[in-house]
């Protein structure tokens, strides 16, 4: 599995699927957030691998 | 997917321009690019002294360090507002900026609105009743007002903001849903100096705000991640979400929106009545049909073309 965190929320999706699928799976606009792993920025066509864990950075500020 | 311009594993993909990089290219490209967008629309010479408003957010951070990589005497503004929300949030983002000019040996002015009058802005905000209960308005006036007499008092040519392209396009999307003419006349990268007023300056309002956050992040700059406690369910933050849907289905609709206007707002093409006389119709002189163009209407120019490329077959 797949764990994805963005703020204090995680979610969890199959291994094997671009982080596109992952996002739209746990209803996130890629356009609203940058995932990164071990640190790292990844893109969209990234494909997920058993274990990874996703930070998933909101992009949004505003007041 | 691999960096343009080297080949290598791409660290940010930018859809509006079809354009992807790796971490090392990118940290070149967003400077480059913010002294064309300086440079294109005037903002500033490297003559001139800059103050940069920094919250502690990633844009103003983001922003001053371009400022610096690129040369620009920039001096930073943080205003402390006085906003705790169970989160620290006033302290923190202090903290961070204050952490920032340290670590890059910036000058950086520290004002206190509660030092300065009296009361922290939610109580400024409960005080004068402005704001429908919430202190983001009272927070706005004060901010500009403080922005503005800090950089005309200490001499400052022009004053810079971290406003990115989803903060331009969300106040003009709501500024359209309302045809509020004036402000729409007044938003821009550039507001002129006039009297009392210092020059105000937005060089990063041409960058996605995720472009902002990748820039950040890949920077290795530290900047207060929480929202402002107060902004929770804000109409800004909304409209960004909604620009939002709209660009994942549409990449580049956001940037295509705030493009067009600032071309429509250059042309004079907003707001005036010439536009009327230039939407008056002519008559087609082959079908008779009203048409904007001086000649044939668009459905006889096809059929023109029609009918020759029969004839040529």
């Amino acid at each position: 599995m797949v764990k994805l965190v963005l703020r204090n929320k995680e979610y969890e999706v199959k291994a094997g699927m671009t982080l596109l699928s992952a996002l739209q799976k746990i209803n996130v606009l890629p356009e609203s957030v940058i995932a990164t792993r071990e640190g790292e920025m990844i893109l969209d066509v990234e494909i997920l691998k058993d274990g990874d864990v996703i930070k998933l950075i909101a992009v949004i500020s505003g007041g | 997917m691999k960096c343009r311009k080297c080949g290598a594993k791409a660290s940010v993909n930018m859809r509006q321009h079809k354009l992807a990089l790796c971490k090392e290219h990118y940290l070149e490209w967003v400077p480059e690019q913010t002294e064309r967008f300086i440079k294109k629309y005037e903002m500033f010479t490297h003559h001139e002294k800059i103050l940069v408003a920094v919250s502690g957010g990633k844009d103003s951070l983001a922003l001053w360090d371009i400022l610096t990589r690129l040369g620009y005497e920039a001096d930073g503004l943080y205003l402390g507002l006085g906003i705790d929300g169970g989160i620290n949030y006033s302290h923190e983002s202090q903290r961070l900026t204050e952490r920032f000019a340290d670590e890059h040996h910036l000058k950086l002015h520290v004002v206190d609105i509660e030092k300065e009058y009296g009361q922290p802005i939610p109580v400024l905000s409960e005080i004068s009743h402005r704001g429908h209960g919430k202190p983001c308005a009272v927070c706005g006036l004060a901010k500009r007002h403080e922005m503005n007499r800090i950089a005309r008092d200490l001499g400052y040519d022009v004053l810079a903001t971290g406003h990115n392209l989803d903060d331009e396009a969300a106040v003009l999307f709501g500024n359209t849903l309302s045809w509020s003419s004036e402000y729409l006349l007044r938003q821009g990268p550039v507001l002129p100096a006039s009297d009392g007023l210092a020059r105000k300056v937005k060089p990063l309002c041409r960058f996605y705000e995720r472009e902002m956050t990748a820039y950040s992040l890949a920077r290795g700059i530290e900047y207060i991640y929480e929202e402002c406690p107060f902004a929770e369910g804000s109409q800004s933050i909304y409209y960004k979400e909604l620009l939002n849907q709209l660009e994942t289905a549409r990449p580049g609709a956001k940037l295509t929106f705030y493009l067009r206007f600032l071309e429509a707002r250059k042309q004079g093409d907003l707001f005036i009545e010439k536009n009327m006389e230039r939407a008056h119709l002519h008559s087609c002189p082959k079908c008779g049909q009203p048409t904007s163009t001086d000649d044939l209407c668009s459905f006889c120019r096809m059929m023109e073309k029609v009918n020759s490329a029969s004839t040529i077959a």
